[in-house]
């Protein structure tokens, strides 16, 4: 089995090998800095930022899915007619969207570690143990992206008329189902662009996790900067990766606004 | 003939449905639980570990953080407003030298993460220091917080011009042609029609960007300026006191919660007219 999972591991580092847009056979870095300090190898800088990149990418899409889904049940527990959830989505929303990210970070960072420490320590094991700052990063910026998601799904929701609940119970639908085929696609098409300007501010988040030393590409082009003593160059490479991230989220996020409202187009 | 003499006695009303223990209320329940238990316990550890020593030692330092914190926030919005001015026609501009350039900065500022844009200025200028000492500008540029300044007024008044864009283009057509027809010049038009509606629409958008320079101000303790996260990180590091990090989290929500309601109250006071 193990043997199973390291090739599939080995396929996927391959493919990613293979497409990444630095570093690769097609990669910006191979043809075109050459043998300068980007060049990627051992005498350049251009693979550590490769795998930067990387990371950054992927933490914001390992914690899109996180935030999203937490974000749905935060937004249905605060129209609820139950007064005590709303109480506590309420307080859920007050409290992620008034601390620091940076803090949250910290927070989650450090209380992590001392709670899987006292945890383990409870069942005898004594030895220091540190928390996967990638993890932690994931689970501080998606409470945070919940609780903002919250807020724009609640007004998308409420954007839907009662009708379209109650033709759905007409209909036969049972509450699962009218939310699965009736009120969830509409939910998007409306919460979409909310839900762009939020991505947008979780991929700028994804920085601060480099202070908890995650090697994403704001610490890897740090390294670099410090090593080689290019600061301006490095963090201007940072800066421009950055943008070429939300410059490529943005025509992500406008083929995705296509799509959900070809229904409209038609009309 | 009959006549109704007596009334007949008032009935209690029908007894009130038992309300259901539906699982969300027992979700709803639970939820509230785990939040009571958190706040009992923070509440515990802290009085627990309660160190009068610690609190005297450090607490003035978290008042004097507190204290950078609202000036670097306070004084970058200003400056941030006034540069955000002159951008925002800029990128409104027909001309496209003017709106171009506006376009790509204010890109450029809310497309890159705001750490990214402070090390750039505070590490990658630093690299300059030959030229900037030779323009007479290293002194500005050595200092941590100037370099913090300088990023968040930059920073903020891309997002305040585009906050004053959006909000001078919502004023609907009407509103130009009626002060035309009027015979008002344009200059008197922009400042007593325009913009007083324009600032109306900008007013919550403008609370939003105040809590989140609020909120992003805390990353300066990265370079070294002892803001109210700084002062926390020194607090921790001496202490290794986990409790360090809830004050400041105490805090930042007095702070961000106390700018919220303050807010609304404002925005209430000032769209008093539009209440129908």
């Amino acid at each position: 089995m193990s043997g199973f999972f390291s090739a599939i591991a080995e396929a996927v580092s391959a493919f990613l090998g293979f497409v990444d847009p630095l570093c690769g056979p097609a990669g910006v870095f191979r043809w075109f800095a050459g043998d300068t300090l980007l060049s990627c190898g051992d005498t350049g800088w251009g693979d550590e930022i490769a795998v930067g990149f990387l990371v950054t990418a992927s933490l914001a899409v390992a914690t899109l899915p996180l935030g999203l889904i937490i974000g749905f049940f935060i937004a249905l527990a605060k129209q609820s007619q139950e007064r005590s959830l709303r109480l506590a989505a309420d307080i859920y929303t007050t409290i992620f969207r008034g601390l620091p990210e940076l803090l949250t970070l910290f927070i989650v960072y450090y209380g992590l570690q001392i709670l899987v420490q006292n945890l383990l320590s409870a069942f005898g094991y004594d030895q220091a143990v540190e928390i996967n700052a990638f993890v932690a990063g994931m689970i501080a910026l998606g409470v945070v992206f919940s609780a903002y998601c919250s807020e724009v799904l609640l007004s998308a929701f409420r954007a839907i008329p009662r009708g379209q609940y109650e033709a759905g119970y007409a209909l036969g639908l049972h509450h699962g189902r009218t939310m699965g085929l009736i009120i969830v696609p509409q939910l998007v098409r409306i919460a979409l662009p909310g839900l762009g300007n939020l991505w947008m501010a979780l991929l700028k988040d994804t920085a601060l996790v480099s202070v908890v030393g995650l090697s994403d590409i704001l610490r890897q082009t740090g390294i670099a900067a410090r090593v080689t003593k290019e600061a301006f160059l490095f963090y201007a490479i940072a800066c421009i990766l950055f943008l070429v991230l939300a410059f490529l989220s943005s025509i992500v996020f406008a083929m995705i606004e296509a799509r959900v409202q070809r229904s409209e187009v038609r009309r | 003939m009959s006549v109704v003499s007596t009334l007949l006695p008032p009935q209690a009303p029908p007894p009130v449905p038992a309300r259901p223990y539906t699982l969300s209320r027992f979700i709803g329940s639970a939820a509230l639980g785990i939040w009571l238990a958190l706040a009992v316990g923070i509440f515990l550890t802290v009085v627990g570990g309660w160190d009068q020593a610690k609190f005297s030692r450090y607490a003035p330092n978290y008042l004097s953080g507190l204290g950078v914190t609202l000036l670097l926030v306070a004084i970058s919005i200003t400056l941030g407003g006034i540069v955000s001015l002159p951008l925002a026609f800029a990128r409104m501009s027909k001309n496209k030298f003017l709106s171009w350039p506006a376009y790509a900065y204010v890109y450029f500022f809310r497309g890159t993460p705001l750490l990214t844009q402070l090390f750039l200025v505070y590490y990658g200028l630093g690299s300059f220091s030959a030229e900037l000492k030779a323009m007479g500008l290293w002194g500005f540029f050595r200092d941590a917080w100037n370099c913090a300044l300088l990023t968040f007024t930059l920073n903020t008044a891309a997002y305040q011009a585009e906050i004053l864009r959006g909000a001078i283009e919502s004023v609907p057509r009407g509103q130009h042609e009626g002060a035309a027809s009027l015979g008002l010049p344009e200059r008197v038009t922009f400042f007593k029609i325009i913009l007083p509606q324009a600032l109306i629409v900008a007013l919550r958008p403008y609370g939003n960007e105040i809590i989140l320079m609020i909120k992003g101000s805390a990353i300066v303790s990265i370079v070294t300026v002892f803001d109210l996260m700084g002062e926390t990180r020194r607090a921790f590091s001496r202490t290794f006191d986990y409790q360090t990090y809830l004050w400041a989290a105490l805090l930042y929500l007095l702070i961000v919660e106390l700018m919220r309601n303050v807010w609304a109250w404002l925005e209430a006071r000032l769209t008093r007219h539009l209440k129908r």
